[in-house]
């Protein structure tokens, strides 16, 4: 018996966004009296962070601290229309009109202080930390909690603004397939080294290193989390998923987590991953959406590298330790 | 056959409900109780989403029927924080960046509470081992079990510094260590 | 530091503007994690309103089946039984979801009618004071099944003969304005196989696959003073989920209110809308919240999963390693019903033929309805096995030839100003030097000519 080490490769893109139907998404946003901006929309946090990168992407335009925004969301009576979290497009389309929602807020601020501080509001900038100050003059500020009073009280404004991204419906040309479905594409190339167990057939994945072009990275810590929850899922599915693991055959299917194989805490591999950014001219920032693309180079990478171990070539997924078996008894030209 | 009254103690409260017998200890929780920390991933023992302490051990609470364990004592998520102040496990994780769905966070904390209570100073493998009954789908793991050993160097650095106080009290006779929120008063809840 | 990043490269593309951001690019803490770690945060199942019923679905056990009986009468009688629904309670019952962006024809029932179609199908949905009761209630429902023939794969179906899945469709295939499968025309492949000093075909399967969040499809009804239902629940797409139930109820939109966005997982299973309408009828028919969550079994067996695919590529390769012609028949498992699946078909054609200037590609992309759970939306929809194929793919031309991997895919990779299958312009490419910090990172070594090619030239190919 023995351990055999292999290594592979992929790379793949893919689209942000995927629009057939017109993929809109709207967003509001509006300052309480105390200078707090509410973003209301009606779109879906799954777990992958859309509630804290759009009220980044409202702080950044507004020119406020992360303390001022509040995100209201996924509520059909209080928020606008989102077509919904999917295709990687919530970055994307939702962070889009926020940053519309909030440079339209961001305007009548900038007015209204212009105002306060009598001066042309082309004169202003924030400063970040919650003032309003005038260019070159930074003793003249406004803070805007003040502010927010003053529009409120005194001048009658609402400082609010409406965002909406809209990608126009597209139809295929049903007999060529010329389509214009997407906004954007990020870019994976994955290696994986693996160890294939020729007696037990069990792969091991060693290690993987991931270089990721995503546009921007909106928020480091975040984008850590989606590639090493996306780069986990994609081992997953290359060497355990399967809820009919006969395929064509509907027998054998897992009913619970105990049946369901995934790997654990100790299956993991080390992970090494790089990021490069090349901003999207329609992306938030230049941002694209990852969270999808990341489980997808892993899967052909590990197949890839169990062929470089064992000369196995697994055209069927998953790789389970059976098909690794199989394969190495028809190279061995054994046949049942 | 009738509903039953049953007792625990749950996070240092006695709490007295009725339920019908097979009653699972989560839905317990859950429905008489309020206590909406724990989550019902599975039901049938296989996620670790409804992990809590009883006695003491972490139990998936759908598996424990809760006539069975009357006058037993119950740790939740809910119980952990110390007045508003997170504990280290809880601080561990949402620094570390552990959670993102968040529905298996409940489970994972009480499953690393339990870790830390028996073993402060666990290994890789050990913490892997803990959690190994915990299913997450989003994070691949890695930062969950970071976030328990990061818990474990927390909680041992507060323990020494407390001890430390404790020593300089007993020699110098200064009676201010209650006054330091959370040291001696969590080192000596836990050596309890 | 005690949280992970990764480190940004930014030599790659050294033009691009330093960012000079207040918080964007900042690691700020996740709005959702103190809720988390403090057990506050509120899925749907959190809300426990009082008089809240139980809904319980009693499933399909045969593939394919005609139904002769459907009997309730004892499951009427389970002691806590309020009501049990079958499709006539359902105003509009048969539907599509992607109906909202004009995909037809309706094709699915919310509750069997005359016939199932896969195991597992939701027949009568029980509804009951207690979860233990609508469960018995849903065991007792008796159906009397005329079994038929059931058909499991892909291109089974698609023969003459083959037992029709979805009679909505008429044949087991979604119809693409009039053709059997969504097309993709590049170029001239017979062509380029003719030039071509190797011809390479293979074939790719897969099997269905779970998306497996932790909290399982789920809602919450609770009807309101005013008359409207408020819908909790862990939807991905709260309006879509809405528009569809109104649909399916028949009411005006404004009746239902969707409240959710905190979500324990979805990864693409979460924007069916598998639970909404049936609980909303119970809701409405009793006056009462009503719960529908999917048990652990139900989200691994009966929710939609990641379609199969299968998937035979065919290459006309060089004998430098350009790829001058790919010719891809796919097919998408869709199960029983479309639901996303026309749209996960025409997704996967878009990206076909990978990230690759190819100048001739023909594709044939089958959207196939089988007997089998219908499947939907996943992580990486209409690309996650396509990648698996192309990239095995690369490596076996590699292999075949003698070349380096990362080689191949440089020398054929795609750059701005190519013109894509689907004829649009690249723009914003970056595969190249996605492969050279690759391989930067392994220490493989690249000759200087692939290390100093640039996603910015050599394109319009
Ligand atoms: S809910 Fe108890 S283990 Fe899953
Ligand atoms: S964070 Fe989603 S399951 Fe763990």
């Amino acid at each position: 018996m023995a351990r055999l080490r292999g290594r592979g490769y992929a790379s793949v893109n893919y689209p942000t966004g995927m629009n057939l139907g017109g993929d809109p998404s709207q967003a509001l946003i509006h300052a309480t009296t105390t200078g707090t901006f509410v973003v209301s929309l009606s779109s879906v946090d799954l777990g992958q962070g859309l509630k804290t990168v759009v009220a980044q992407c409202a702080a950044e335009t507004l020119g406020l601290p992360m303390e001022n925004i509040l995100v209201d969301t996924a509520d059909t009576d209080t928020g606008p229309h989102c077509m919904g979290t999917f295709a990687s497009r919530g970055t994307h389309r939702v962070g889009n009109a926020v940053i519309m929602a909030a440079a339209e807020a961001r305007e009548v601020m900038l007015a209204v202080a212009a105002e306060e501080l009598e001066v042309d509001a082309g004169d202003l900038e924030t400063d970040g930390t919650g003032y309003i100050q005038v260019k070159g003059a930074q003793e003249r500020r406004i803070h805007i909690t003040d502010l927010a009073l003053a529009a409120h009280f005194t001048h009658g404004r609402t400082i609010s603004g409406r965002g909406m991204f809209l990608k126009e419906k597209n139809d295929p040309v049903p007999e060529t397939g010329e389509m214009d479905p997407d906004s954007c594409q990020a870019h994976a190339c994955t290696v994986a080294v693996v160890e294939v167990d020729d007696e037990t057939g069990v792969v091991e994945v060693l290690e993987m290193h991931n270089a990721y072009e995503i546009g921007r990275a909106l928020n480091p810590a975040m984008v850590a989390q989606q590639v090493e929850g996306g780069a986990w899922m994609g081992m997953s599915h290359a060497l355990f998923e399967a809820t009919e693991p006969y395929y064509p055959a509907r027998d054998h299917g897992p009913r619970d987590f105990t049946e369901y194989l995934m790997p654990g805490a100790a299956d993991i591999p080390a992970y090494h991953n790089a990021i490069l950014e090349r901003p999207a001219g329609n992306g938030p920032f230049g941002a694209k959406g990852i969270g999808e693309m990341t489980a997808n180079a892993p899967i052909p990478a590990i197949a890839n590298a169990i062929f470089d171990a064992c000369g196995v070539r697994l055209d069927t997924m998953p790789f389970t330790p059976e098909r690794v078996l199989r394969g190495l008894d028809e190279l061995r030209g054994y046949h049942d | 056959m009738a509903s039953q009254v049953v007792n625990l103690r749950v996070n240092e409260r006695s709490r007295e409900f009725l339920a019908a017998p097979g009653t699972p200890l989560l839905s317990s929780l859950r429905d008489a109780l309020g206590l909406m920390a724990a989550k019902r991933g599975c039901a049938q023992g296989s996620c670790g989403t409804c992990t809590v302490l009883l006695d003491g051990r972490p139990v998936m609470s759908c598996l424990v029927a809760v006539e069975t364990v009357d006058g037993a004592s119950v740790r939740t998520l809910e119980g952990v924080a110390r007045g508003g102040d997170l504990d280290e496990v809880q601080s561990a994780f949402l620094e570390g960046f552990a959670t993102q769905c968040g529905f298996c966070t409940a489970g994972m904390i009480m499953t690393a509470e339990a870790l830390l209570d028996r073993n402060p100073d666990p290994t890789r493998a050990e913490v892997v081992e803990a959690i190994s009954g915990n299913v997450c789908r989003c994070t691949g793991y890695g930062p969950i079990v970071d976030a328990i050993l990061d818990a474990a160097a927390r909680r041992r650095k507060e323990d020494a510094a407390a001890r430390r106080k404790e020593d300089i009290a007993a020699r110098w006779g200064t009676a201010d260590i209650a006054a330091t929120p959370g040291t001696a008063d969590a080192a000596a809840r836990r050596r309890s | 530091m005690r949280y992970k990043t990764n480190p940004i490269d930014r030599t790659y593309f050294p033009d691009e503007p330093a960012p000079d951001f207040n918080v964007i690019g900042s690691v700020v803490q996740r709005s959702d994690a103190l809720g988390h770690v403090t057990g506050r945060s509120s899925f749907f199942e959190d809300l426990s309103p009082p008089g809240l019923l139980h809904l319980k679905a009693h499933r399909s056990t045969r593939h394919h089946a005609r139904l002769a009986t459907v009997d309730t009468s004892e499951a009427l009688a389970v002691p806590g039984v309020v009501r049990v629904l079958t499709h006539a309670d359902i105003p509009n019952n048969v539907f599509t979801p992607l109906k909202l962006i004009g995909v037809q024809p309706d094709d699915e029932p919310v509750l069997a009618e005359g016939k199932v179609r896969y195991l597992g199908e939701p027949i009568c949905a029980v509804v009951a004071e207690t979860e233990a009761a609508a469960q018995e209630g849903a065991a007792r429902v008796r159906v009397g099944y005329e079994e038929l023939p059931a058909v499991f794969d892909v291109e089974e179906a698609l023969a003459e003969g083959a037992p029709i899945v979805n009679e909505y469709h008429g044949h087991n295939y979604f119809t693409y304005e009039g053709h059997h499968c969504r097309r993709i025309r590049f170029g001239d492949v017979e062509a380029a196989f003719a030039a071509a000093d190797h011809v390479f075909e293979w074939r790719y399967q897969s099997a269905p696959i779970e998306h497996a969040p932790t909290e399982t499809t789920g809602c919450v009804v609770v009807p309101q003073p005013d008359g409207r239902l408020r819908i909790h629940s862990d939807t991905q797409a709260c309006f879509f989920t809405l528009d569809n139930t109104a649909l399916i109820l028949g009411t005006p939109f404004n009746r239902l209110r969707i409240v959710g966005g905190t979500v324990g997982g979805g990864f693409g299973g979460k924007v069916d809308v598998a639970v909404e309408p049936v609980a909303c009828v119970a809701a409405m028919l009793t006056g009462q919240p009503v719960k529908y969550v999917y048990s652990r079994y139900e989200e691994m067996q009966v929710s939609s999963p990641r379609a199969a695919e299968r998937i035979y590529i065919k290459d006309a390769v060089t004998a430098d390693g350009r790829i001058i012609g790919r010719k891809i028949t796919l097919y998408v498992d869709a199960g029983a019903y479309s639901r996303h699946s026309p749209y996960g078909t025409t997704k996967a054609a878009a990206h076909l033929p990978g990230p690759y200037s190819i100048p001739n590609v023909w594709a044939d992309c089958h959207c196939v309805f089988t007997n089998r759970t219908p499947s939907s939306a996943m992580r990486g929809f209409g690309v996650t096995i396509g990648d698996f194929a192309l990239e095995s793919q690369m490596d076996r031309i590699a292999r075949a030839l003698g070349m380096d991997p990362l080689r191949l895919r440089l020398r054929n990779a795609y750059r701005d100003g190519d013109l894509k299958a689907h004829r649009k312009v690249a723009e914003g490419t970056a595969l190249v030097e996605v492969i050279q910090k690759a391989a930067e990172m392994v220490g493989h070594e690249l000759p200087e000519e692939y290390r100093r090619m640039s996603s910015m030239d050599g394109g319009g190919r």
